[in-house]
């Protein structure tokens, strides 16, 4: 039972983590999804979220920032649709990609050139002292943070909210039937710049949603972009199509990372939380090409 | 001066309204494939009028220039023009063009696969504004016309047949409350059975709701029975047309396309170039 008590603090700190990753990379899989572009931008979406919050609730009530925020994102969904995706429709997966590495470069640059480049901490108003729980059961507890249990239970409803809205709504069915086949959506009638508008507009509120819970950990700064690349193995386990994938493939990361720290790290002098999932990303392209939860890809004969 | 020389078709009860006039257009695709070279036709309103041709021929690249879909395959009308009851349709979308009653239905079928039958139908509904009444109604109305689609609507339209899947996108289509159905090789993949199914409810519909349709067919035997007016389409030109009891009886389609003649099946091209010429040109 002593044993079992700092693996679980373990496994559950790496699971709390593992949520950010899958925020992050369900914007991924939104906009891969709906337009079939694989926007590299998403990390550069995260960083420039969050300093635009952090920097506007520095002169403005929380909210009121908040909600200026969004807004700043959803122009530039609409900016990323009118100038870039528009003019370069029909062009290859790979042109669409450079498109948005140079959307990244952009972001990254235009942010800290308005915003600033320093570390800004942000704070959400929640304890930064640790819950013990499960005192009784193990010596000292296990030791969870307050701000990852949010960062969960937020990114939980998200998830939650954007499947309610895409299976019951007739804005989430037209989303589907572009994922599944643009060309036929647009036979029928369904606006695809509109639908480009609403999915980028969405993947840039779930990457505020990732800056907050990221910057309240680690501090509002550059390296947040960087930290939003581990969403690239988390897209590679989970499969680019599937946002249940996504949200598994980052807890498998966070957990496994952490886990692979505790065991392995110290035996040969640690940082395997740096690249662990890399390699699991690796092992898993080589035997599921597709990903552990990639749609099926439905072919008849 | 001299105006009542000309027919004036818009004052004469009798004839029916154009629905689709496609004059002279030429399609080109990736700014260097020159594809449709200068075709012209016309849908009168509640007619069925059949394209046909060989692969290749162009009878998708015509069908997708009314629609406007051109444009995702980097293809482009360069000349001529297209009008929708008399309204230029160059500059709409294709999802204004939906609302004003035009869609087609692409060769294929292309239903929706992760989504299932009935969502598929819904998606059909996506620029109406009157109503989920409406709506409803015409689900129903669909399900009359393909009671199997009824049984099968909460599948995913993956895992449906080929025929079911073509009778899903008709009445995917037909939820938009269309005017005009631009209908792409329907009996493309289908047991011949199936094919004449498919065009006996086509005939209903432009009966009973009073659908118009132009059916893009490789098919010319069963086109043409169904059809009134008939096009046929060679290299991006139009080579024939006329009504399809008279292109029946023509010799050349039934020696090329319906494959009557004991010299065996050959293409216009080969041979009877310079007659074709001197005839439609
Ligand atoms: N996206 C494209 N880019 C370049 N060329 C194309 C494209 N689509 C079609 N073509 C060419 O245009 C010509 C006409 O094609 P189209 O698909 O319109 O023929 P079709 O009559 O519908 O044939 P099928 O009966 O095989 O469907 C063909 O030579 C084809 O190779
Ligand atoms: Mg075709």
């Amino acid at each position: 039972m002593a044993e079992l008590g700092p693996v679980l603090e373990v496994l559950l700190g790496g699971l709390m983590s593992g949520v950010l990753y899958s925020l992050v990379a369900l914007g991924f899989v939104l906009i891969f999804k709906a337009s079939g572009v694989f926007n590299f931008a998403q990390g550069a979406m995260v960083l420039f979220a969050a300093l635009s919050l952090v920097r506007l609730s520095e002169w403005l009530p929380f909210p009121v920032a908040i909600a200026l925020t969004i807004a700043i994102m959803i122009a530039l969904a609409w900016a990323v649709e009118r100038l870039v995706l528009r003019p370069l429709v029909g062009q290859h997966g790979l042109i669409l990609f450079m498109a948005t590495i140079g959307v990244t470069f952009f972001l990254d640059g235009f942010g800290q050139t308005i915003w600033g480049s320093n570390v800004y901490q942000l704070d959400l108003g929640i304890s930064a002292s640790p819950w013990f729980l499960l005192e009784n059961l193990f010596p000292g507890g296990i030791l969870v943070s307050p701000v990852d249990v949010f960062a969960a239970a937020v990114a939980g409803s998200l998830v939650l909210a954007l499947s309610i809205f895409f299976h019951s709504t007739k804005i989430g069915r037209a989303l589907r039937a572009v994922a599944d086949d643009h060309q036929a959506a647009q036979s029928v009638g369904i606006p695809l710049n509109q639908i480009w508008l609403i999915v980028w507009s969405t993947a840039g509120v779930v990457a505020l949603v990732a800056g907050m819970a990221w910057g309240s950990k680690l501090g509002v700064q550059f390296s947040l972009s960087f930290v939003a690349l581990k969403a690239l193995p988390v897209l590679i386990l989970g499969g680019l199509t599937s946002i249940p994938g996504a949200i598994l493939g980052g807890l498998i990361v966070g957990a496994g990372e952490k886990l692979a720290e505790f065991y392995i790290g110290p035996a040969i002098g640690g940082g395997i939380e740096y690249w662990f999932a890399y390699v699991l990303a690796l092992a898993v392209l080589l035997v599921r090409p597709q990903g552990l939860f990639g749609e099926k890809i439905i072919e008849r004969v | 001066m001299n105006a009542l020389a000309r027919p004036a078709p818009f004052d004469q009860p009798a004839t029916p309204r154009t629905a689709l006039a496609v004059h002279n257009i030429e399609v080109v695709y990736d700014h260097v494939v020159l594809v449709l070279k200068g075709v012209s036709l016309e849908v009168p309103e509640g007619a069925i009028v059949t394209l046909l041709g060989a692969n290749g021929a162009g009878k998708t690249t015509t069908l997708k220039a009314i629609s406007n879909l051109l444009h995702a395959e980097r293809g482009e009308v360069t000349k001529g023009s297209i009008t929708f009851y008399g309204e230029e349709v160059h500059r709409l979308s294709p999802s204004e063009l939906v609302r004003r009653g035009c869609l087609q239905v692409m060769e294929g079928r292309r239903c929706f696969g992760h989504l299932t039958v009935e969502e598929n139908l819904l998606t059909g509904a996506f620029t109406r504004k009157d109503g989920k009444a409406a709506i409803q109604r015409d689900l129903e109305m669909v399900y009359s016309y393909f009671p199997r689609l009824k049984e099968r609507r909460k599948v995913l339209a993956g895992y449906i047949s080929g025929g079911e899947q073509q009778m899903c996108a008709i009445g995917r289509a037909l939820m938009a409350r269309p005017r005009l159905v631009l209908l792409d090789e329907p009996s493309m993949g289908l047991a011949p059975q199936l094919v004449e199914e498919i065009f006996e409810i086509v005939d209903r519909l432009n009966r009973e709701e009073k659908v118009t349709f132009l059916v893009a067919e490789q098919n010319t035997n069963v086109a043409l029975r169904y059809a009134r007016y008939g096009y046929i389409l060679e290299n991006g030109r139009v080579v024939l047309d006329g009504p399809a009891e008279a292109l029946r009886d023509n010799e050349d389609v039934k020696e090329f396309y319906l494959g009557l003649s004991a010299t065996g099946r050959k293409s216009f091209r080969d041979i009877k170039s310079y007659k074709r010429r001197k005839r439609w040109l």
